[in-house]
């Protein structure tokens, strides 16, 4: 209890350290901090991105759209951002993307049938090996033990 | 040997190799296309390149697919610097001169590619049959699905996509796939004029 409101306090007291853009500016007669130009573009430019990122370059593949160069996946980029100026969502989107190329152009395919042995494989073996591994390692450590104890048994006794 | 041990090692491990082995059957370039049996999509290209009588068009008209209902389309993206286009090219003029009195439309569409470059290696290629229509933005390409160039797209008379053909597209396949659309009364010849522009 006590760690949270001195957290809570603390948080306050970095908040009321940072000044505004505003304020700073006013305070200290600097030039106004430059705005985006229009905060819609700025919103248009980065739910392009997000979605740019989520589409696989069809002609690099390993490659999102976004991280492309290719004449394609810059054209297939324009396409998204004109999708979403005219009011698409970005499940409208994605989905126009699906219906002429198939999952394939989803970098991450969704998360059902098939799908899910992408999702659920990797862990499954992350776990099947970590308990191979310790089997391992409790084998390699009971091992000296069993053979100190039927070397003690069995050697000569020493002069 | 601990047979029980290699018993649960290799159920353990079969799944994972007859993931591999059937990943191992699959040609990575060979994507699925969904777009075949399903409608294709509309289309209004400028022609670039007129073609040659009788299936030439002016240069400057406007080819809708709308306008080609009844009539089996054949869409055949390509480009000047695409080398598998040459392969295929002579092929795709030869089955067009071929299926003049058949309903058949053939439309060769310029992909990221200048018209200018276009009819250089037209030119070069010692024409082409058919006319050569302009897609800006490469918008109708990606409406298609294209992953590179060559690709075919065969569209029946109804406005379907009966098969696509990624690479070089052999004339005798061509041939086949619109041989049989016809047989099937996929297209409608008595129904359709002249193709207006």
């Amino acid at each position: 209890m006590t760690s949270r409101v001195l957290g809570v306090v603390l948080g306050a007291a970095v908040i009321a350290l940072v000044p505004t853009p505003r304020l700073t500016a006013q305070g200290a007669n600097l030039p106004p901090v430059i705005q985006p130009r229009n905060a819609a573009d700025s919103l248009l430019e980065s739910r392009t991105t997000e979605l740019a990122r989520e589409l696989r370059c069809p002609v690099c593949q390993g490659l999102s759209i976004q991280d492309s160069p290719s004449e394609l996946s810059q054209q297939m980029r324009a396409l998204v951002k004109e999708q979403i100026v005219s009011g698409k969502s970005d499940e409208d989107v994605l989905a126009y993307f699906v219906s002429k190329y198939g999952e394939w152009i989803l970098l991450a395919p969704e998360a059902r049938g098939f799908n899910l042995v992408a999702y659920l494989l990797p862990p499954l073996l992350l776990v099947a090996g970590a308990v191979g591994v310790g089997m391992l390692v409790k084998s390699w450590t009971r091992q000296p033990q069993v053979v100190s104890a039927s070397s003690g048994a069995e050697a000569p006794p020493e002069d | 040997m601990n047979w029980r041990r290699a018993a649960w090692a290799s159920l353990a491990a079969a799944p994972v190799v007859t993931l591999l082995a059937w990943g191992m059957t699959r040609d990575p370039n060979e994507i699925h296309s969904p777009l075949p049996g399903r409608e294709a999509p509309a289309f209004a290209l400028r022609v670039f390149a007129p073609g040659e009588p009788p299936l030439a068009r002016t240069v400057g008209d406007t080819l809708t697919l709308g306008r080609m209902r009844g009539k089996i389309v054949v869409l055949n993206f390509w480009a000047s610097w695409c080398l598998e286009c040459r392969v295929e090219h002579r092929d795709l003029s030869t089955v067009a001169r071929q299926m003049t009195d058949k309903p058949v439309q053939f439309i060769g569409v310029l992909y990221n590619d200048v018209a200018s470059a276009g009819l250089d290696w037209i030119q070069g290629m010692s024409g082409q049959a058919y006319p050569g229509v302009l897609d800006p933005g490469a918008r109708t390409a990606i409406d298609y699905g294209l992953y590179g160039v060559p690709e075919t797209f065969v569209i029946d008379g109804k406005g379907r996509v009966a098969y696509k053909h990624t690479g070089a597209i052999p004339a005798e396949l061509l041939t086949l796939k619109i041989d049989s659309l016809i047989a099937a009364g996929s297209a409608a010849p008595a129904l359709t004029g002249p193709v207006v522009p």
